[in-house]
């Protein structure tokens, strides 16, 4: 199954390929990766998201926590959380397609970040099922290029 | 007072008991080297090859308990230990490596001698650092040593750049460590620990398996008293020999692939199996879904990873097996004592005596005229009553040195059980000679693994470290052999050792002791005067070319399903 797993790890160099050297050298897959500062200056927060069958996601998660660099990890599935994802996508918009990539642009509520004569930059943000769905709906009109930056997410203050 | 990094490590290593220190010098440690002989108190041993020195450093803390320290420059010299911290790593010895690195400001210019070893050692260290400040060297150092030797022990590697080690600063060691990404759990789930207890009473056919958890947290005592008191019979790993009293009714021999054939067995029908600091390696288990099929677990470690990384666990514990069997302990006695709790199983019990009189450890052609390499491990266990460190090469005479000697005292077998490296035993030897320069200390050693390291001879002769390396001589890389013969159709591609140096010749090359024996009736005699001769010696034993260790069990099969003499 997919987990999305928040970490807290000392925000020092190195501490990335540590991560990303755990999970090369075991095996496990790592979907997406974000790192990005936090409140304390002293700490990062990395998320990824990983699948795996529920032991291996067990050992993923020990395992992390074995690095002496990694302060916590939550694995989000345990909680309700909200995850986000925000993408780029540069999609042909010639003649009367442009109308038609406008509209799925308002209704799921992305914005046109970059315009040319015959390109449209969109961002979207989203979980992962918008963010898959917007690119469906887009792919007939060509995709020309996608930047996504890897889930975030964050416990619901109610649980 | 202002002290430069040369001073600030010395005065660190002084604080942290040191007094041995395995190394080989280098552009990039040189102002290291330049300090070492105002600090008399910690003695440096100069190896021959940096590989030397990290399995000395080993050696030294298997046998002491004790973190073991290794000294380095850059570049190659570090690679050159690359080995032997692996080595350290799979085996959870707590090491700590100083590498030199070319000065800070060159870092990443491919300076001389750069390597990025902080980058290379990365999965294979406890963890590792670059230290970019003076001001932080002390506190690096104190954690090192605190991470090497706590919780999972392991090496930690700290890498010190040329000018940080020439730069001065004011001299402070922390007095404790504070790491809040670190906190290993020593104390048991008291829960749990009465859960297990009643496991173990309620269990008709229970099992202690146990490993080198035991052993490095020194916790033979409780288990031994457990064991006997409550009346289960132990089994350990290679890693574990040692653990528990080997000539006691209640020991079964070692377990695995080349385990007992009663071991094996037991395992494979006790209805509860309590791993104590083990960590179910494919080595021990063989065919995992087929392994203890009728088991309870309980599993005690202190490493999370451990435990449910290959098999299910029942009654999961994690903490230190020491403090554990402790709390076990007092448990047994608030129940009412052993009494109580003990309970006959009369059945389990004859059983296993069945097993180990139908099947005990044994090998044929005693009497072909030909030296059984069995036979010699016998002899040197005879000869030493089991009060000798035995260290080994790998391979074939790392399994006979497992099986044929009686191992009663922790720390007396000192082996490469993870990594499996050949060239260990030797280094490792002489650091455990080091630390006990009165023990008799014996590699029993392979013709293959013992060339890895033998220019080690010199630094056994240059410090009077009067080691001796057994050498079980049967021109092949015998435990490879086996494997083509019985799997590969005897296809012995690369196996025989076609051409081998004179080991006796060799030995006095070095100024050593060389023997060779090819008459079983004096294999006695000189090893007599072998281990009596005080002084560094190769004893080459020529012995039947093709012996096979067994029991085995093939690899992906079941533990009962063993080949057996
Ligand atoms: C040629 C060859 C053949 C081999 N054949 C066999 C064989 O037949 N049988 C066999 O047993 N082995 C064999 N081995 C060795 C095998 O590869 C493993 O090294 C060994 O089985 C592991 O032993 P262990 O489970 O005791 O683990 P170790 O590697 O000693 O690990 C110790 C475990 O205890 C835990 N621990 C450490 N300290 C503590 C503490 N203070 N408190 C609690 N837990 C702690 C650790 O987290 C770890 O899980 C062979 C090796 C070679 C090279
Ligand atoms: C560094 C290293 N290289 C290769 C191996 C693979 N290997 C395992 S046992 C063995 C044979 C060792 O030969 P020898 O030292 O003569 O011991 P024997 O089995 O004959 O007793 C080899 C090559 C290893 N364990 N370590
Ligand atoms: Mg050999």
């Amino acid at each position: 199954m997919r987990h999305v797993l928040s970490i807290l790890v000392e925000n020092e160099p190195g501490v990335l390929s540590r991560v990303a050297g755990l999970f090369s050298g075991r095996g496990y897959n790592i979907e997406t990766l974000n790192v990005g500062p936090t409140l304390d200056r002293e700490v990062s927060l990395m998320t990824i998201t990983t699948s795996a069958p529920e032991v291996v996601i067990e050992q993923i998660i020990k395992q992390l926590r074995k690095l002496v660099t990694v302060i916590k990890v939550v694995d989000m599935n345990d909680h309700m959380a909200v995850e986000r994802e925000m993408m780029l996508v540069k999609v042909g918009a010639e003649g009367e397609k442009r109308a038609e990539i406008l509209r799925i642009v308002d209704i799921f509520r992305c914005k046109v970040v970059d315009v040319s004569s015959d390109e449209l930059t969109i961002e979207a943000t989203g979980d992962r099922g918008k963010l898959e769905a917007i690119i469906a709906l887009l792919q007939r009109f060509g995709i020309k290029e996608i930047a996504r930056t890897g889930a975030v997410a964050m416990k619901r203050s109610m649980q | 007072m202002e002290l430069s990094g040369a001073q600030i490590l010395f005065e660190c290593l002084k604080r942290e008991g040191v007094d041995a220190v395995f190394g080989f010098p280098g552009g990039a440690v040189i102002d290291i080297y330049d300090e070492m002989p105002r600090h008399p108190e910690i003695k440096h041993y100069l190896v021959r090859h940096e590989q030397g020195a990290i399995h000395a450093a080993d050696g030294y803390a298997r046998a002491t308990g004790k973190v073991g320290v290794c000294l380095v420059t850059s570049g190659p010299g570090a690679t050159n230990t690359v080995t032997g911290i692996a080595n350290a790593y799979m085996d959870s010895i707590p090491v700590v490596i100083f590498t030199g690195q070319v000065p800070s400001p060159l870092i990443g210019n491919d300076a001389f001698q750069e390597v990025d070893i902080v980058g290379i050692t990365r999965p294979c260290t406890k963890h590792n650092y670059l230290v970019k400040d003076v001001a932080r060297l002390a506190g690096v150092i104190k954690e090192a040593f605190y991470l090497a030797r706590t919780g999972r022990p392991g090496p930690v590697l700290v890498d010190l750049p040329k000018d940080v080690i020439q730069a001065r600063t004011e001299f402070k060691y922390p007095r404790q460590v504070r790491m809040r990404s670190y906190n290993p759990n020593l104390t048991p789930n008291a829960k749990q620990v009465a859960r297990a207890l009643e496991a173990i009473h309620k269990a008709d056919r229970p099992l202690f398996y146990v490993g080198g958890g035991v052993v490095s947290s020194d916790a033979h005592k409780e288990l031994t008293w457990l064991a006997k008191k409550l009346n289960v019979p132990v089994t350990a790993t290679l890693m574990g020999l040692g653990s528990f009293p080997g000539d006691d009714p209640l020991w079964l021999g070692m377990l695995g692939m080349h385990g007992t054939y009663a071991a094996n067995r037991a395992v494979q029908e006790c209805d509860l199996l309590v791993a104590v600091g083990a960590r179910f390696d494919d080595r021990v288990t063989g065919k995992l879904a087929t392994f203890a099929p009728g088991a309870k677990v309980i599993h005690v470690d202190v490493d999370p990873t451990s435990i449910r990384k290959n098999v299910r666990v029942d009654v999961p514990i994690v903490a230190d097996c020491r403090e554990t069997l402790v709390a076990l302990k007092a448990q047994v006695e608030a129940a009412g004592g052993p009494e109580t709790l003990r309970r006959k199983r009369q059945q389990w019990t004859e059983t296993i005596k069945a097993w180990k009189i139908d099947h005990p450890l044994t090998y044929n052609g005693a009497d072909s005229g030909e030296i059984k390499p069995q036979a010699v491990v016998e002899t040197i266990y005879e000869l030493t009553k089991g009060e000798a460190i035995i260290t080994t090469e790998v391979g074939q005479n790392q399994m006979w040195a497992a099986q044929f000697y009686n191992y009663h005292k922790p720390r007396t077998l000192l082996t490469s059980g993870g990594l499996g490296t050949m060239g260990y035993g030797f280094p490792a030897a002489i650091g455990a000679q080091v630390a006990f320069p009165d023990t008799l200390v014996i590699d029993v050693a392979g013709d293959g693994s013992i060339q890895m390291c033998i220019q080690e001879m010199a630094t056994a002769m240059c410090y009077n470290l009067p080691v001796k390396i057994v050498i079980l001589n049967n021109g092949y890389l015998g435990m490879v052999r086996q494997w083509q013969e019985l799997f590969y159709k005897k296809n012995y591609c690369a196996t025989c050792m076609d051409w081998a140096p004179d080991f006796v010749k060799l030995a006095q090359a070095y100024g050593a002791e060389g023997y060779r024996v090819t008459d079983p009736a004096q294999v006695r005699p000189v090893l007599a005067q072998a281990f009596g001769n005080g002084k560094p010696t190769i004893v080459d034993v020529v012995v039947s070319r093709e012996e096979n260790v067994y029991p085995m069990v093939p690899a992906g099969a079941s533990l009962h399903e063993m080949l057996l003499v």
